[in-house]
Formats: C-alpha cells, sequence, structure tokens
C-alpha cells in the first residue's frame, strides 16, 4: 500500500458526511431544480429541526460509546401528557416545559439501569423505548388528541422574522456544542467514550457522567418533542415513532462514531438531520413511492455506517502496533 | 564511605501479601523508597512487581502488610487516592487518549475555567500544557491532537501529565521500551533534572544496564519477595541477574532427570521457518523444528514471541518469508493450518481458548466434533463423545470431583489448561504451540502439564512453546531460542542452557 492513498481515503472518511450532503443535494438539485428554491430550503430546515434537536441529544450519548433508543417514546409520553393537560385548558406555556421534564426523568431512568445495574445500553433503552410507548398509549387512551391553535400558533411564531423552532435550535445548538468543545464536563465524556477504563483511572467521575449524558439525551428528546408538537398541533398514536433511528442517523451523518469517542454537533449533527430530512423532502418533491422511502434512507444510513466502521479499520491499521524502535525521522 | 544520616524514607512497604486464588504473588514484601533520590525495580516478569504497583497505586488491595507514606499509614482506596497523596505512574500501557488534544489529555482532569463559568480557559490550559511540555523537552502545539503523536512523544505527554499532578513520587513502569536509542538517552537526561528538583522516581525496568546507571538504589523481586536490595554501587549486572533468577533448578523440576531422549535434530524438519519479517514486529526470523521436539522460546515482554506465535499459525499477515511444515508451504489463514495440525494455545486462555460457560465434556470435544459426526444428517455420535471425555479426562486428570457437565468457568486455572490441552489431544496435532501454558498454575498442575508436553513430543509431536519462565524453559525444552525486539538473538541447544545465557540475550543491548 502506498503511504499516500490512506491518508486521502481517511480525509475522504473523515468528511462522509459532508459528501454525501453534496451529492444529495446536487442529485435532488438536477432532477427538480424547485427543490433548491430558498423557500423550500427552509421548510427543510423547519422540518429538520424536531429531528436536530434529538440528535444534539443523542450526540451525548453516542460519544460515550453507548445509545439512546428511547428518545421517541420519551417524546410521545411528554405528547401524551401535554394533550391531555391541553384539552384540559393548559395554556402553552403552562403545558410545554412539562415534557422536557419527562424527557430528563426518562433520561434519568435510563441512566440508573446503565450505569448502577450495568445493563447494557442497547438493551436498557430497547426496554424503554418499548415501555415508554405503552405507557403513552395508556395516558392518551390510544386517541389522536387535536389540540388548541395556541399551540400550532407557536408553531409558525417568528422572532425577529426567524421562526421559532429554528431560534430553539439555534440556541441549543450553539449550548451544546459549547458544552461538549468547551467544557470539562464535555471533553472528559470524549475521553470515557474513547478508553473508559483509562478514564477511570485518570479519576474522572464515570457514572456520574455517563447519567448526566442520558438525561441531557431525554431532555433533548422532550424538547425536540416540543418542537414537534407545535408543528403538528396534534398527538397522535404513532407520535414520535423512528426519531431514534433519524437522530442517531444524523448524529453518525455528522461525524460521531458509535464506538465512542468522536462526536460533532456544529455542523455535524445538525447537518446531519439536514441531510436526513432533504432525502424525504426530496422525495417528497419529485412524486417518488412512499413505500420506497425507508428503503431508500436505510441504504443511505447504512452507506453512513459503513464509512464509519471503515474509518475505524484504517486508522487502527494506520497505527498497528510494533515492537521494533521505529525508523530514525529524518530532519 | 562516611555513612550518611538515614533519611525518612517517602515510602515504607511493610510485609506486603497478596495471593490470587490461593497462588500467592508477593510474600512479605519489605523496603523502602528514600526521597529525592532513583529506586530501581527489577525482577522476571511475573515475579510481582505489577502486582505491587498495583497495591501502591490503590487498584489492589494487600492481603496482609501496610505502606507507610511520610511517616503515616497510607492505604489508598483508589487510584483517585494515589494521586491525591502525590504519587503519579507512567505506565507501560499509555493512558492518553488519542481522540482529545495534548493540552487536553494534561489537564484532564483539572480544567482551567472562566472563573464561576464551567468554560473552558483555553489560554490557560495551553499555557500550562506548554510549561509541562516545556519540562520534558517536548516542541509540539499543545492543540495538537495526540493521536497524531509518535510512541515516544507520547511517552513524553505521559510523562509531563505525571508532572503536572504535582507528585512528590513518580512511578516510571518500562517507559523506555518504546523508545529508541536516541529518545532513551534524552529520556534519562530528563529523568536527572526531575530528580535534581527534588522528585523521587521508582524505575521499573528489564534493562539493568540502564538501572545501574541511573539509578541510586535497588530491589530485586524473586517469585514475590525481595530478593536482595541496597545501593546499585554494590550490584553489577551479572549479580543482579544472579539474583532475579537464583534458584536451584532440582527445586522446580525434580522429575526433569528423565532418560536423555534422542537427540532430535536430524531428519528433515517438522516446521522450516525461513526468513519471515513484518514491519514493526518481526525482523528476518528463521529457525527450524524436529519431531519430538520441544523448542522454547525466550524474551521479554513485547519481544514478539506472541506476535510470532500469531503468524505461524496464520491469525496475523506477515509480509515476507515462508513456513513450511514437513516441507509444504502453508496456506494463509488458521483453518488450513489446523487442518495441516498445527495447534495453538494463547497466551489469555479464559477468553481465547475455553468456552468458560460451556461445559467440561462440551470443551473437551469442541476440537475434534467433526470426528464425531454419524451419518449424513449430521448428527453426533453421542457415545462415542462420552467415551472420549472419560479417555481424555483420565489422560489428563482433570480433578475427579468436577462432573462433565460442570461448566470450565467453575475449574481452577490448572485445570482449565488441563482441559485445553486435552482437547487438542483428540485431533493429535503434528505442531503445537504453547503461549505461557503454566501462566498463574500452581506448582502441583504445572508438574502434570510438563508432563503431558512431555509425552506428545514423545509420540512425535513438534512442540514450541513460550515461556516467561525461564526454569521452565530450562527444565523442560530441548533447545531454546531467544528473541528481543522483533529478532531471533540466541539459538541455546541443552547441553548449554543456563539462565544467564538467555537473560544475556534477552535483554535490550
Amino acid at each position: 500500500m502506498k503511504p499516500q492513498a490512506p491518508r486521502v481515503l481517511l480525509l475522504a472518511l473523515e468528511h462522509s458526511g459532508a459528501l454525501l450532503f453534496a451529492v444529495i443535494l446536487v442529485t435532488f438539485g438536477i432532477l427538480q431544480p424547485r427543490f433548491l428554491a430558498p423557500e423550500n430550503l427552509v421548510n427543510i430546515l423547519l422540518q429538520s429541526s424536531a429531528t436536530a434537536i434529538v440528535a444534539i441529544g443523542m450526540t451525548f450519548v453516542l460519544v460515550t460509546a453507548g445509545v439512546d433508543l428511547s428518545v421517541g417514546a420519551l417524546m410521545f409520553i411528554g405528547a401524551s401528557i401535554a394533550g391531555r393537560m391541553a384539552l384540559a385548558g393548559g395554556s402553552p406555556l403552562l403545558v410545554l416545559p412539562w415534557m422536557v421534564g419527562v424527557g430528563v426523568i426518562g433520561g434519568a431512568l435510563n441512566a440508573l439501569l446503565v450505569t448502577r445495574l450495568g445493563i447494557l445500553a442497547f438493551i436498557a433503552t430497547l426496554g424503554t423505548l418499548n415501555a415508554g410507548r405503552g405507557l403513552g398509549l395508556w395516558i392518551s387512551q390510544t386517541r389522536a388528541m387535536n389540540l388548541p391553535d395556541s399551540f400550532a400558533r407557536l408553531g409558525a411564531e417568528r422572532w425577529l422574522g426567524i421562526p421559532l423552532p429554528l431560534l430553539v435550535l439555534g440556541i441549543l445548538t450553539a449550548i451544546a456544542h459549547g458544552v461538549l468543545q468547551q467544557t470539562p464536563f464535555g471533553r472528559q465524556l470524549l475521553a470515557m467514550g474513547q478508553n473508559p477504563e483509562a478514564a477511570r483511572k485518570a479519576g474522572i467521575p464515570v457514572r456520574r457522567h455517563l447519567a448526566a449524558a442520558y438525561m441531557i439525551s431525554g431532555g433533548c428528546a422532550g424538547l425536540g418533542g416540543v418542537v414537534a408538537l407545535t408543528q403538528l398541533g396534534a398527538v397522535s398514536p404513532r407520535f414520535g415513532e423512528f426519531y431514534e433511528f433519524d437522530a442517531i442517523t444524523a448524529a453518525v451523518l455528522g461525524g460521531t462514531s458509535l464506538f465512542g469517542g468522536r462526536g460533532n454537533i456544529f455542523p455535524g449533527a445538525l447537518l446531519g438531520a439536514v441531510l436526513v430530512k432533504s432525502i424525504f423532502n426530496g422525495l417528497v418533491m419529485l412524486q417518488a413511492d412512499p413505500y420506497l422511502f425507508p428503503m431508500i434512507t436505510s441504504v443511505i444510513i447504512f452507506i453512513a455506517v459503513l464509512f464509519d466502521s471503515l474509518r475505524r479499520t484504517w486508522i487502527a491499521r494506520l497505527r498497528t502496533r510494533t515492537v521494533l524502535p521505529p525508523p530514525a525521522p529524518s530532519v | 564511605m562516611d555513612p550518611a544520616p538515614i533519611p525518612t524514607p517517602l515510602l515504607r512497604f511493610e510485609g506486603i501479601d497478596k495471593a490470587f486464588d490461593g497462588v500467592k504473588v508477593l510474600r512479605s514484601v519489605s523496603f523502602d523508597i528514600l526521597p529525592g533520590r532513583t529506586l530501581g525495580l527489577v525482577g522476571e516478569n511475573g515475579a510481582g512487581k505489577s502486582t505491587l504497583m498495583n497495591i501502591l497505586g490503590g487498584n489492589l488491595r494487600p492481603d496482609a502488610g501496610r505502606m507507610v507514606w511520610a511517616q503515616s499509614p497510607y492505604s489508598p482506596q483508589s487510584p483517585a487516592d494515589a494521586a491525591r497523596t502525590g504519587i503519579a505512574f507512567v505506565h507501560q500501557e499509555l493512558n492518553l487518549f488519542p481522540n482529545l488534544s495534548i493540552a487536553e489529555n494534561l489537564s484532564l482532569t483539572r480544567f482551567p475555567t472562566h472563573g464561576p463559568f464551567p468554560w473552558i480557559d483555553r489560554k490557560a490550559l495551553h499555557h500550562r500544557a506548554r510549561e509541562l511540555l516545556g519540562r520534558v523537552g517536548l516542541d509540539a502545539p499543545p492543540e495538537m491532537p495526540v493521536e497524531r503523536l509518535s510512541a515516544g512523544e507520547r511517552q513524553l505527554v505521559e510523562l509531563a501529565a505525571a508532572l503536572g499532578t504535582q507528585a512528590q513520587l513518580l512511578i516510571l513502569d518500562e517507559p523506555t521500551t518504546s523508545l529508541s536509542a536516541r529518545e532513551i538517552g534524552r529520556f534519562f537526561e530528563l529523568l536527572a533534572r526531575l530528580r535534581s528538583d527534588g522528585l523521587t522516581l521508582l524505575f521499573i525496568s528489564h534493562a539493568l544496564a540502564d538501572v545501574l546507571r541511573h539509578c541510586d538504589d535497588i530491589v530485586v523481586l524473586r517469585d514475590g519477595a525481595v530478593a536482595a536490595a541496597g545501593r546499585v554501587t554494590d550490584f553489577d549486572v551479572p549479580k543482579v541477574v544472579q539474583r532475579m533468577v537464583g534458584r536451584d533448578l532440582a527445586q522446580i523440576f525434580p522429575q526433569s532427570r528423565r532418560s536423555p531422549t534422542s537427540p532430535h535434530p536430524s531428519g528433515p524438519p517438522l516446521l522450516d521457518v525461513r526468513h519471515l519479517s513484518q514491519p514493526g514486529i518481526l525482523d528476518d526470523i528463521s529457525f527450524q523444528l524436529h519431531h519430538g521436539e520441544i523448542l522454547g522460546l525466550a524474551g521479554l515482554m513485547g519481544a514478539g514471541r506472541s506476535e510470532l506465535a500469531r503468524i505461524l499459525f496464520g491469525l496475523d499477515p506477515c509480509r515476507n518469508g515462508v513456513v513450511l511444515l514437513n516441507g509444504i508451504p502453508l496456506p494463509s489463514g488458521p483453518r488450513q493450518r489446523l487442518k495441516a495440525g498445527m495447534a495453538f494455545l494463547t497466551e489469555d486462555r479464559r477468553t481465547d481458548g475455553l468456552c468458560l460457560e460451556a461445559s467440561i465434556a462440551d470443551n473437551l470435544t469442541l476440537v475434534g466434533l467433526r470426528r464425531f459426526v454419524r451419518n449424513a444428517l449430521g448428527w453426533l455420535n453421542r457415545p462415542g463423545l462420552a467415551d472420549t471425555v472419560r479417555t481424555l479426562r483420565g489422560a489428563v486428570r482433570v480433578t475427579p470431583s468436577a462432573r462433565d457437565s460442570q461448566p470450565v468457568r467453575t475449574l481452577s486455572g490448572g485445570n482449565q489448561q488441563k482441559v485445553i490441552l486435552a482437547k487438542w489431544l483428540v485431533t493429535q496435532p503434528r505442531l503445537l504451540i504453547l503461549d505461557e501454558p503454566t501462566r498463574g498454575i500452581d506448582i502441583g498442575a504445572k508438574f502434570e502439564i510438563y508432563q503431558l508436553i512431555r509425552q506428545l513430543a514423545d509420540d512425535g509431536a513438534g512442540i514450541l512453546i513460550i515461556s516467561s519462565e525461564l526454569e521452565e524453559l530450562i527444565g523442560l525444552c530441548d533447545r531454546a531460542l531467544v528473541m528481543a525486539r522483533g529478532r531471533l538473538r540466541d539459538n541455546i541447544p541443552r547441553a548449554e542452557f543456563s539462565q544467564e545465557r538467555i537473560l544475556q540475550a534477552a535483554l535490550p543491548a
């Protein structure tokens, strides 16, 4: 193998998300020029905001080499409670904060299962996913609930000309990016994902940080639920379904590794969420067969995850263990 | 020499005992570490150095004895306790986080922040990093990710991290194994400078010449006990080696007085290894192994012995060279080698050699399972299996109290190893590669395993055995190869065996 080849390949793998994004935009733009119209681009952003918010929370869990499958279910529980409260006459500002609270509590439960009982994150959150959907159905009595107009108005509200969902997303992105990149907590989270044993030895409070990561993920799921609810104006029994899949996809497309230790919120998770939703949006505009949507998105996701594993094998191969002294550096 | 007043020890070990599963690894270890000096701690692999350091670092608790730090009792419950006390470790396996920057690695649990806000003060962070990097003489930007550094540079970052904890006692565990000769020279200059700043150093190394040249005091561990201690000026390399190994062989191998087997190196070789090279791991390895011969492979940890074994068995790739079995070149991959009559017992028997939750019977018959297929449907011949299990258990004397259906996990290390050896008896391998077959096994079980190995060889199999216990190699083998840094350094016939000669070849020049 020539020494240059892996470096170019690595560079491509590192930016696989951006590459895919470019390919998708150009492809849809050629097939349907209206796809690139400014109003459609804003539309895509609006459609992405809930997924992006959930993906941002998910990134905190993924960098620890964990996963949170329960996000969609937590959105649903929160929305069901909010729906009941709203129908009983609660105003949006009174009702919606509960959804975030429900998410944080659900995240705390996940954290308990993972850090205290030592259950694998995948299994623990798969459990809370199923239990959570059941609980949501019970609370909502499996009925669809149409919320008062005051909720939907909130979703269409603009502040200084910026749609409220985008404003929420922007503020959350700034904070989350800062926390991951610029706080001791964020950096220690990345260290834990890279090598939990060494992190423990270094004196990082591994369990406490892990718990915080799941609670952040739950809280972001709740906030994502708020945005989705105000955009839809209704709670259906399928509210929040498949958000875990979209959020993990968005995070991975944005350069977060499922193996932990690597995570990116801005532009990563944000870009990933927009990418996922532009595929959806583009397919709708092309009037593709809706039954094909899941297959097409899945293929794209598999490619993204494949890149992630490839990146790991390549990095590992570039750093094979050596026992011989390295050749003297030529000065 | 004028006897200077003996200073109060910075750290004192008093009668430390430690046993794992009934095997004693530390026996009443007592010695002092004096402040402002460098203590060299030497001993063979398995002499108890790592266990002692794990106790010192709060990862393990001693069974008996105590430690005294600056005249007050010291009993760490966690690595954090050790760090608070003022003890810092520079490990053989690096504990850095390659995904983070140098500066972040140096301040991982002590990030400077902007006043009351949790935001990292990057300026202060990089300033601190530059200062620490300056102390270890590494010229690299603080924001560079550690994954871009060489092994030697990472070692310096690790040292800088230890300095950053304001430690009084610095434990250096084989810090020079990954360094080039020039880097080693610079490293010792650096250590001398740190000591003159008032730091106390504990230096663990196999490089005896370096220990004698750069340390003030020396402690030799052997079989978990202090075999010698004193000033380095009272020692030289042969004396240290003698203390490291010095023991009468007859005590360990009372049965090695077996009838001298006929000299084997005649006829065509069973295994012929020609010019094996893999960059960074092996450098031009050539040797032969004959039918009925037990060939030992000696060397220090990291010399490339296990890597050679894995390559021979086709588990790892190899760039150059050929391996011939009975004159026929071996195709790649372990499956083909199993078919050709090779077997490999890895050094980690619990994860690589056994299905721990499966029963003794299932483990015993795992390798040869195809031989028990009864008909075209692929059904197993259960009575035949049971017969075989009975025969095998008799042959290797797995403890009679255990039922065939009992999970292997519940057996002692010695019995587990017997199960592994026995399962290969089914296929009657022609070449058996054993990596540390008696590690962590009590002396009684060792004898039975030695006998089993000898019996396999007498039946015509060739045996390649990797061991870090020199007594074992000398007692068991017909010939020994010595590796160091990926190269074959010596090829010693049984008549010329001596621990000194093997160690001399195994120690880095």
